[in-house]
């Protein structure tokens, strides 16, 4: 960090590509989901465009950083950048889990019969009996079966803390600039990122195709589905970010000190790790 | 803060660019203001447009104008439009501009990224509108998408929705931006409890955007996939629950209206003391009340939805909390009485918007003070009670703060003085229609009137009428508006730094116009100009 001022570049040209990617991305996501016959096409061509911006903003930032045009003041930035970041995505999840506790505390028991003057129970599904796991009075979706928590998603559980460890390791390898144990134990996360992703696949193959469990199975089936869904997306984003990480360290990227985009990856992680705790206490044990 | 917010521009690349590509991948606050700026002059017109629809068939009882699907989309369209294209931009332009000027930092902490917050919008707005042009129409279930109404309209849902989370991601990013720069830029000296209250209420708005966009989101990601995947979020026979939506939105809703009104407060507050001469009574108490209104904001939300049916007990805590806001909002108002008490005291015309804005905002705040007495909201509820209430918080409380802002600091974007006598002229219309305009509502509210309808009983015409003639003469009169900074665009008496006699604080060190890059060397914050106090504790 050598330069004692404040980079501020003349200009940017990433932001307008990324606009114009998300705009078509989402264009095209409209379309399709109203059966539109361009909407995957203008969708894909949408998505390659945000990921070359992505690319080539990232590789001008790194290039910046590398030629050490970045100070501890623009280092801070970037903290207090990806600190609310995180933040933004755990309120997003916060809607979801919001969600899932309103239907089990409340909606289901009052459709149930409970409370007073919630009338849907009497007037509508005078039969209904609130339980938890429920696919509503209407039985949307069939018959279907859960998935118990203590199986498969508490190995993942499992899977998961360690990859935190792991994570850890590798960051005291790289704050003694150990580039060999960094590596290896950055591949150990990787890899036990991808098989979390691969039991979590499984399952829902598994969920589908055997115990009758979709998105479309009542409230139980949205709120699964919709959280375990979510989640799996940001692990396979952290995966991304875990694997273009461990590259830059082989290519020596980072020093003992500065190693911020480092960091930010390893955040990112343990967000997503955090998040998978509650989801396996809420949506899988309670 | 030491002095490594000492700025390296990175002009070495070549020329700064001309023409169009100058604003396209500008990273400087004051040019991305500028546009934030613009976009938001042009929301507001044409969200003021379809404001004219509504008035014009409001007009006179019966149907005669627009189909009531159109006047539904109509007033769903307007309320987006309006919220965030207009309001909300038109703040974080002005945060753009003004923060780090009033901070002494050399451009926001992530030049990049403000691009991109700004840059999205447009899109987002062309999705949004285009939806008009559809062969199904544009949402009409109101901008609260309420389902299962919202799940029942044309194509229009998947471009709302998404164009909504477009909006969120620039929301997002243009608060997290405001608040690196904030936490991070400050020059030397500048500690917090000596930044301009405009900082500190944009510090708070920040973040209540980063705690609550993201809510948003995921509500309308529920709706799609209400719609489009089966799922039964809101859906009672699959055990979901229509009015989990509400209370998901108004989680969302309610800290937004705040969005929406914190900066306002912050350029109020900024104003009156200039104006009276005299530092600003009660600055501590100022930013504690600001935080107190922004943390009671998390835990009143379910007074938009009284009517549903909820526990008594619920009832009860929502009404009191509600309640408990009129305190810290009290204290402001309080403060700002008293910044004026035996000022020496000129009425340039900032000064009368600001001035309006404490007056009718109060309104506003009484009205919602009655609006949380839960029996008597059973009667107001989803009447034109409800719709006095807001447009006296939004169009005289944030749009006439905005408003001030552009006056007050138009001489220190453009170096000339506006046209005043045209700016008074601007007021005193303004001020006179917005109540002819939305006055008469409370009364055909409490007389029983619901909102969202083209139709009414002719009892109620009379005090239509008069609302209709006040929103054309008030619509028509922000021409002026757009003229006056045309023409101080364009010249007029040269400005000095300092503008305006009683101002206080940084931007009113550098001169007038600004240039284009200020502070890239930070100033040592002094006593005195640092906020409108004359002497530091
Ligand atoms: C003392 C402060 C305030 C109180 C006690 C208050 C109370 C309320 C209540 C109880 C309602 C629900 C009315 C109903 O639908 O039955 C309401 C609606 C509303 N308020 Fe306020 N309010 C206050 C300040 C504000 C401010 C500062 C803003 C925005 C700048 C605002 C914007 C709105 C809006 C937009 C709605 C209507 C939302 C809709 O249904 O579309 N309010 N307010
Ligand atoms: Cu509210």
């Amino acid at each position: 960090m050598g330069q004692s001022s404040y980079f501020v570049p003349a200009t940017a040209k990433w932001p307008i590509v990324g606009t114009v990617g998300m705009f078509i991305m989402m264009i095209g996501a409209a379309n399709w989901l109203n059966a539109g016959p361009t909407g995957p096409w203008l969708f894909a061509i949408g998505g390659a465009i945000v990921i070359a911006m992505v690319f080539g903003w990232f590789g001008d930032v790194i290039r910046e950083s590398r030629a050490n045009l970045y100070n501890s003041a623009v280092d801070a930035s970037f903290r207090q950048g990806m600190i609310w970041f995180i933040f933004s995505e755990v309120m997003f999840f916060a809607a979801f889990f919001g969600a899932l506790f309103y239907a089990r505390i409340l909606a289901v028991p009052w459709l149930g019969g409970e409370g007073t003057g919630a009338m849907t129970h009497e007037l509508l599904w005078p039969g209904f009996e609130a339980a938890w796991p429920t696919h509503g009075p209407a039985e949307l979706g069939g018959d279907f079966q859960t998935i118990p928590g203590f199986g498969l998603p508490l190995i993942n559980t499992l899977i998961l803390l360690t990859s935190g460890v792991t994570l850890t390791i590798a960051h005291w390898a790289l704050k003694k600039e150990q580039r060999g144990p960094l590596v290896f134990w950055m591949f150990v996360t990787i890899l036990l990122a991808c098989l979390f992703l691969s039991i979590q696949s499984y399952e829902y193959v598994h969920a589908y195709r055997d115990l009758g469990l979709t998105l479309g199975s009542g409230i139980y089936g949205s709120t699964f589905f919709m959280l375990t869904g979510f989640h799996g997306v940001h692990v396979v984003i952290g995966t991304i970010m875990l694997i273009v990480i461990a590259i830059r360290c082989m290519m020596g990227h980072f020093s003992k000190k500065n190693h911020f985009g480092w960091e930010a990856a390893a955040w990112y992680w343990h967000f997503v790790d955090v998040v998978w705790l509650g989801l396996f206490i809420f949506v899988y044990v309670v | 803060m030491s002095n490594t917010t000492t700025a390296h521009h990175d002009d070495h690349h070549g020329e700064h660019p001309t023409g169009l590509a100058r604003w396209v991948f500008s990273t400087n606050h004051k040019e991305i203001g500028t546009l934030y700026l613009v976009f938001s002059l042009a929301m507001f017109l044409v969200g003021g447009a379809m404001a004219l629809v509504i008035r014009a068939e409001l007009f006179a009882p019966g149907l005669q104008l627009v189909n009531p699907e159109f006047f539904n989309q109509m007033t769903t369209m307007h309320a987006l439009v309006m919220i965030f294209g207009a309001v909300m931009p038109a703040f974080v332009g002005l945060a753009n501009w003004m923060v780090p000027m009033m901070i002494g930092a050399p451009d926001m902490a992530l030049p990049r990224m403000n691009n991109w917050s700004f840059w999205i919008l447009p899109f987002a707005f062309t999705m949004l509108l285009a939806t008009l042009f559809m062969p199904s129409g544009a949402p009409a279930a109101g901008w609260t998408l309420y389902p299962p109404l919202s799940l029942q309209g044309g194509n229009s849902l998947a471009f709302v929705i998404l164009a909504i989370h477009l909006m969120g991601i620039s929301s997002i990013m243009g608060a997290i931006n405001i608040i690196a720069t904030i936490l991070n830029m400050r020059a030397p000296g500048m500690t917090l409890l000596r930044m301009p209250l405009f900082v500190w209420t944009w510090l708070i708005t920040a973040f209540l955007l980063i705690a609550v966009m993201p809510v948003l989101a995921g509500a309308v990601t529920m709706l799609l996939t209400d719609r489009f995947f089966g799922t039964s979020f809101f859906n009672a026979a699959g055990g979901g629950d229509p009015v989990l939506y509400q209370h998901i939105f108004w989680f969302f809703g309610h800290p937004e209206v705040y969005i929406l009104i914190l900066p306002a407060f912050g350029i109020v507050s900024e104003i009156i003391p200039t104006f009276s001469r005299k530092p600003l009574f009660g600055y501590t108490s100022m930013v504690y009340a600001t935080a107190s209104i922004a943390f009671l904001s998390f835990i009143v939300w379910a007074h938009h939805m009284f009517t549903v049916g909820m526990p008594l007990g619920a009832m009860l805590f929502f009404m009191y909390a509600t309640m408990v806001i009129a305190v810290p909002t009290g204290v402001k108002i309080f403060n700002w009485i008293a910044t004026m008490w035996r000022g020496s005291m000129t009425f340039e015309t900032p000064m009368l918007f600001a001035l309006g804005f404490v007056v009718l905002f109060t309104i506003g705040g009484l009205s919602g003070v009655m609006l949380a007495i839960v029996p008597a909201n059973f009667q107001y509820h989803d009447t034109y009670f409800v719709v006095a209430h807001f447009h006296y918080v939004l169009v005289t409380g944030a749009v006439f703060a905005i408003m001030a802002a552009v006056y007050y600091w138009l001489p220190k974007w453009t170096g000339h003085m506006y046209d005043e006598k045209l700016g008074k002229i601007h007021f005193w219309w303004s001020t006179i229609w917005v109540n002819v305009l939305f006055f008469p509502q409370h009364y055909l509210g409490l007389a029983g009137m619901p909102r969202r309808i083209p139709d009414y009983a002719v009892q109620f015409t009379e005090f239509n009428m008069i609302s209709s003639i006040g929103g054309f003469m008030y619509g028509f009169g922000q021409l002026l508006f757009v003229y006056i900074i045309w023409k101080c665009v364009r010249g007029g008496e040269k400005a000095t730094a300092q503008v305006w006699e009683g101002a206080r604080g940084l931007e009113w060190t550098v001169p007038s116009p600004a240039p284009l890059h200020t502070f890239d060397t930070p100033p040592l914050v002094e006593d005195n100009v640092a906020v409108h106090r004359d002497r530091l504790t």
